[in-house]
């Protein structure tokens, strides 16, 4: 993790002048502004370091790096430096002469001495370390340090380890003072979660805990006590015997509204970066050795980022993931959701085995033949009826969608197929095949950090992308890129991306959108001038504006920016390409074009493909409890995240469901069939990232668990028609074969929005987003990671706080006639009338509770002070 | 067709070793004495061996005690106030050639100490089927936790037998020990047991486990031992 890969050219186009130079009697050269350490790993030469790291600023922190300089002075006559220089913070110049440890017997001894110092207050305690065996600390003492300690007084102790969060564990006695995760705290994340604090001996890393520092009357600081077998970690209510002296209170500290301070979604990059055992993650502690772990490099499942990560795992079990190394999308970061959230792919509700409900109308366990027999009858006999539609959900390999695409078009003969398990539109569908499906790689995240100016619209980068928040970050650091974003109100995300706000309440993004043009004034008119030749990104959650897509491409088309959309879900694109929407084929093929179903059919050797436009979710749903459609082809989705849960839930219970699951959901306790599949970390795949690129991924497991494909292959062979996708290489076979479509496209949506709705009194507008880390399923079983998740809060302007007489903390109720949702206020600069809670955190669940979504009028009101007599 | 079965470019058959053949002996022929007592000579060592001290060893009816440094059986062991020496680390798994050792650490949590420091092993296994005894384990252990005893009876009907746990390899607890889980001794790092400055149990950590596990049976003797070295 110290070794990095030789600097990627220069990628800007201008040309860099080249500086020749000597190391180690080699001549190298190298664009102007090149370190010398980056330099010397080009030609294979290995400086030891600790502080210095690609991404990060130099620092010249930890002095491991000295080499030994001569420099040529103005008569060209070759001046050695008085000292050693850190080759890490230096540049090398024409004419310089660099001698490392492995030439120069005095860059040597300098390296030994500042090891030796490094060490001194290191304890030895690398049995017990989680870096031990894959410890920088510990590899370059062995190739650049003495073999043996001088040292002989008392070591500085601290008593360990302090948690930082749930899922950061600080060690400070280990620490080497490098300020890699400070670096990157400030540089890359922008969350100041750790720093230095005091100096010479005493110096530390930490918190700003008073208590840590020794302050007179604060509290010990908050230390890690352990965690239960099931990685819950111990608290003082687990049963920790009173006396014991770890378990003080936790130091005072000032809460932010997550009332967790120093949390943050990137926090576990400081683990993997940290070039010693300071920082270790609080899940991985002390679970296996590196030499245990096989490693597997996969793409994370958690967001349409489809962030490059190593899966390592021992005898079968994951034991963590880390952050892969890939420079055209996540670079080396990536979120702690994609680093921490694993366990639910091997959590105890796991399906392995095929159920079908019996006479007594209970799941019993089935053969995998009696399973397809009795799921193949059943959608023969709503063949015959009313038909059958298909949800794959939002979480699928390019593959796995093909498959359901084509099941759906050839053995269940119907267009009823949509993958958006979430609010939708009609709007949204045409947009999506018109300005996204088979338009392949366009916007990347490479044009995120060069864009003159970003326009976000219905997206939060931070909490429904990660990897595109760091993106926008790095270009706004650098300055070049303006980030703008019409939202209600400018989240802690927003706030660290220097964004401007154009402030909009739910419903009138349109409006927003329409009135950025060059002619207007402030900030609507600074950002119809950035955005000429930026980028406009759109969110999934705009398909609940009516005319909010619409108007995001008016304006891209008349400010010359380009459009992308970025979803949630890593299996929206694929969907998307793949053809699971009722109006879209694989490839962008409209369903409605003649042409287009003629090619597909004669790729596909069928006669013909339903011509008409199928229903989308919210239809096949009303379709199924209605009697509509008499069965369903269920995968991944949890009817808590549809539009409507309620319908979702009896149109699963009226009609025959064929569900396609991981884990036992909502969906299977209602399924007339069920049949597993496997986890991402136990199928190959592709995934598609928003930009439509690509991810190919291996089978990390060993596992006999079934990919949805070659389920779905066999499930059609049982209705007698060979969809010819039983292995990967026949999909991507028949996906090359395919190729893509030339035609027409979706033509454009052009709806218009309505009037905003007036909230009457004692009413406001919902505004809702998922955050990061929610109470998703994908996060079940990690303990650690739903400790640093932010607290439900509601969001409400100061007018609206005034008129319902709440401060920050107070507690505001939400209602709608179905249910109410009470969290704790916070007042925010917001549209009046407009409040926010989160979509799905723990205590407020938005669809199930309220069943409404953003853009919806609801009650509000302060709630009611609890009595006493209420909690017995 | 039949041409083209018969096998052409056969090699020629490897020549014998000498074209003469026959067999010549090496060994230096003997005299006409030698010759006479040849048929009887291997009763010489018969004889001679009759009167020489016997060497058989009657196992399993009487066994034999090992050279003391024999590599027999491996033996976790404690630290005098009961805490496990084992903390874990899987250095001994990494040094082991014939990848006979399995082990997973843990968390030493505040109610179940089972080793000073932070961490201790959760799951510890030989495969005795796998291990070839040769002690690169034991010169792995930063904590002295594991050592080999001089048992060498490692035999038995099943391949899963054969897999020692934790529960057997864990030395037996001698008289005055406290079983663990309980706090490290009172004021103590993980640096003092390290340095053997824990010479028994404490009295705190004998109350600790008779309020928590007051069933145990090492109290008794460990709190005699506790209030004896006060």
């Amino acid at each position: 993790m110290t070794t990095t890969t030789p600097a990627k050219g220069a990628t800007s186009g201008a040309l860099v002048p080249e500086v020749t130079f000597t190391i180690d009697d080699v001549e190298v050269s190298v664009p102007k502004g090149t370190l010398v350490i980056r330099a010397a790993e080009q030609i294979g030469i290995q400086i030891p370091r600790f502080c210095d790291h690609p991404l990060l600023k130099p620092a010249g922190a930890c002095r491991q790096c000295l080499v030994e300089v001569a420099t040529p002075d103005r008569e060209g006559n070759l001046r050695a430096m008085p000292k050693p220089q850190a080759s890490c913070t230096l540049e090398a110049t024409p004419g310089m002469v660099v001698k490392t440890q492995r030439t120069s017997a005095v860059a040597d001894k300098a390296q030994h001495g500042v090891m030796e110092l490094l060490l001194i207050n290191h304890p030895l305690d690398c049995p017990t370390c989680d870096k031990g065996g894959e410890c920088p600390l510990q590899n370059q003492a062995m190739s650049n340090g003495r073999g043996t300690s001088r040292f002989v007084d008392v070591k500085r102790t601290y008593p360990k380890p302090l948690a930082i969060s749930t899922a950061i564990l600080l060690d400070r006695e280990r620490c080497i003072l490098c300020q890699r995760c400070t670096r990157f705290s400030n540089e890359i994340a922008g969350d100041q979660f750790i720093d230095l604090q005091l100096r010479g001996a005493r110096q530390q890393i930490g918190t700003f805990d008073p208590a840590v520092l020794g302050f007179d009357g604060a509290g010990t600081a908050s230390l890690f006590a352990g965690a239960d077998g099931d990685g819950q970690p111990l608290t003082r209510a687990g049963g920790m015997p009173e006396r014991d002296v770890l378990s003080g209170p936790a130091g005072p500290a000032e809460t932010d509204t997550s009332g967790r301070p120093f949390a943050s979604y990137f926090s576990g990059n400081t683990v993997q970066i940290c070039p010693v055992g300071a920082l270790t993650g609080a899940s991985y502690r002390f679970r296996s050795r590196p030499f245990d772990l096989s490693s597997t490099p996969v793409i994370a499942e958690h967001d349409a980022n489809g962030s490059a990560i190593r899966v390592d795992h021992r005898r079968g079990t994951v034991m963590r993931r880390l952050a892969g190394d890939d420079p055209v999308v996540n670079e080396e970061w990536i979120t702690d959701k994609d680093r921490f959230a694993f366990t639910w792919q091997s959590a105890p509700d796991r399906l392995t085995t095929p159920l079908v409900r019996g006479e007594d109308g209970e799941l019993r366990e089935a053969s995998w033949a009696e399973a397809l027999t009795v799921a193949a009858e059943g959608l023969t006999t709503a063949l015959d009826g009313s038909g059958v539609g298909v949800l794959p959900g939002g979480r699928l390999t390019l593959e796995d969608a093909y498959a359901y695409s084509k099941l759906a078009r050839v053995a269940l003969r119907t267009n009823d197929i949509d993958h958006r398990a979430r609010p939708h539109s009609a709007e949204e569908e045409s947009f999506l095949g018109h300005a996204v499906a088979g338009h392949g790689i366009d916007v990347t995240f490479a044009d995120l950090e060069r864009a003159s100016g970003v326009l976000l619209v219905g997206y939060e980068p931070e909490d429904e992308g990660g990897v595109v928040f760091l993106r926008l970050r790095k270009g706004t650091l650098a300055g070049r890129t303006r980030v703008f974003s019409v939202a209600p109100f400018a989240s802690r995300g927003l706030e660290r991306l220097g964004a401007t706000l154009l402030s909009a309440a739910p419903g009138t993004e349109p409006e927003v959108l329409d009135a950025i043009t060059g002619r207007a004034d402030g900030d609507l008119g600074a950002a119809a001038e950035a955005l000429s030749g930026g980028l406009v990104l759109v969110g999934e959650r705009l398909a609940t504006v009516p005319g909010g897509l619409s108007a995001a491409l008016r304006l891209a088309q008349r400010i010359g920016a380009r459009l992308a959309w970025v979803p949630r879900r890593v299996g929206e694109r694929a969907g998307i390409e793949a053809g699971t929407m009722p109006a879209l084929l694989p490839g962008g093929r409209p369903v409605t074009d003649n042409a287009a179903r003629v090619d597909l059919a004669a790729a596909w050797g069928v006669e013909r493909l339903p011509a008409t436009r199928g229903r989308d979710l919210s239809g096949i749903l009303s379709a199924a409890a209605g009697g509509g459609l008499d069965a369903l082809v269920v995968g991944g989705l949890d009817p808590a995240d549809l539009p409507d849960p309620d319908l979702a839930l009896r149109a699963l219970d009226a009609a025959f469901v064929v569900s396609l699951e991981v884990r036992a959901s909502a969906v299977t306790e209602r399924a007339d069939v069920v049949l597993p599949v496997a986890p991402p970390a136990e199928k190959p795949g592709t995934y598609l990232t928003w930009e439509g690129r690509p991810r190919p991924f291996p089978q990390a497991l060993t596992s006999t668990a079934l990919a949805d494909q070659r389920v779905l292959h066999a499930l059609a062979g049982r209705l007698g028609v060979d969809l010819g996708l039983g292995t990967l290489a026949a999909t991507h076979a028949e996906l090359d074969q395919l190729g893509g479509w030339d035609g027409a496209r979706t033509p454009a949506p052009h709806a218009v929005y309505p009037e905003p709705p007036a909230p009457g009194a004692g009413q406001a507008v919902l505004a809702t987003w998922h955050l990061l880390l929610d109470a998703g399923r994908c996060q079940d079983g990690e303990a650690f990671l739903a400790g640093t998740a932010p607290r439900p809060v509601a969001r409400v302007g100061a007018e609206l706080a005034a008129r319902l007489g709440v401060t920050d903390g107070d507690q505001v109720t939400v209602s709608t006639e179905h249910g109410a949702i009470t969290l704790p206020a916070v007042v925010t600069a917001m549209p009046d009338g407009v409040v926010w809670i989160p979509v799905n955190s723990p205590g407020s669940a938005v669809r199930p509770t309220l069943r409404v979504d953003a853009g919806a009028v609801v009650q509000v009101a302060a709630a009611r002070p609890a009595t006493d007599g209420d909690d017995a | 067709m039949a041409d083209e079965l018969t096998p052409r470019d056969q090699p020629e058959p490897p020549a014998l070793a000498g074209e003469t053949g026959g067999f010549t002996s090496q060994l230096p022929t003997k005299g006409w004495l030698g010759q006479m007592l040849a048929p009887v000579a291997g009763f010489g060592v018969t004889l001679s061996s009759m009167f020489k001290p016997t060497i058989t060893e009657q196992y399993p009816f009487e066994k034999v005690p090992t050279k003391p440094r024999y590599h027999g059986r491996h033996q976790l062991n404690r630290y005098p106030d009961g805490l496990e020496k084992c903390i874990g680390c899987e250095l001994c798994a990494w040094a082991c050639p014939a990848d006979a050792i399995y082990v997973e650490g843990a968390d030493n949590t505040p109610d179940a100490q089972f080793s000073p420091g932070e961490r201790y092993g959760r799951v510890y296994q030989i495969n005795y089927l796998r291990c070839i005894f040769c002690g690169l384990c034991i010169e792995a252990c930063p904590t002295r936790a594991l050592t080999m005893t001089n048992d060498y009876e490692l035999a038995g009907p099943t391949r899963r037998g054969l897999i020692y746990e934790k529960a057997d390899l864990l030395a037996p607890m001698r008289e005055g020990m406290l079983a663990a889980p309980h706090p490290m001794a009172p004021g103590t790092e993980d640096t003092d047991y390290y340095r053997g400055q824990v010479s028994g149990p404490a009295i705190e950590q004998v109350d600790w486990v008779a309020e928590w596990r007051p069933e145990d049976p090492t109290i008794d003797a460990a709190r005699q031992q506790a209030e004896g070295s006060r």
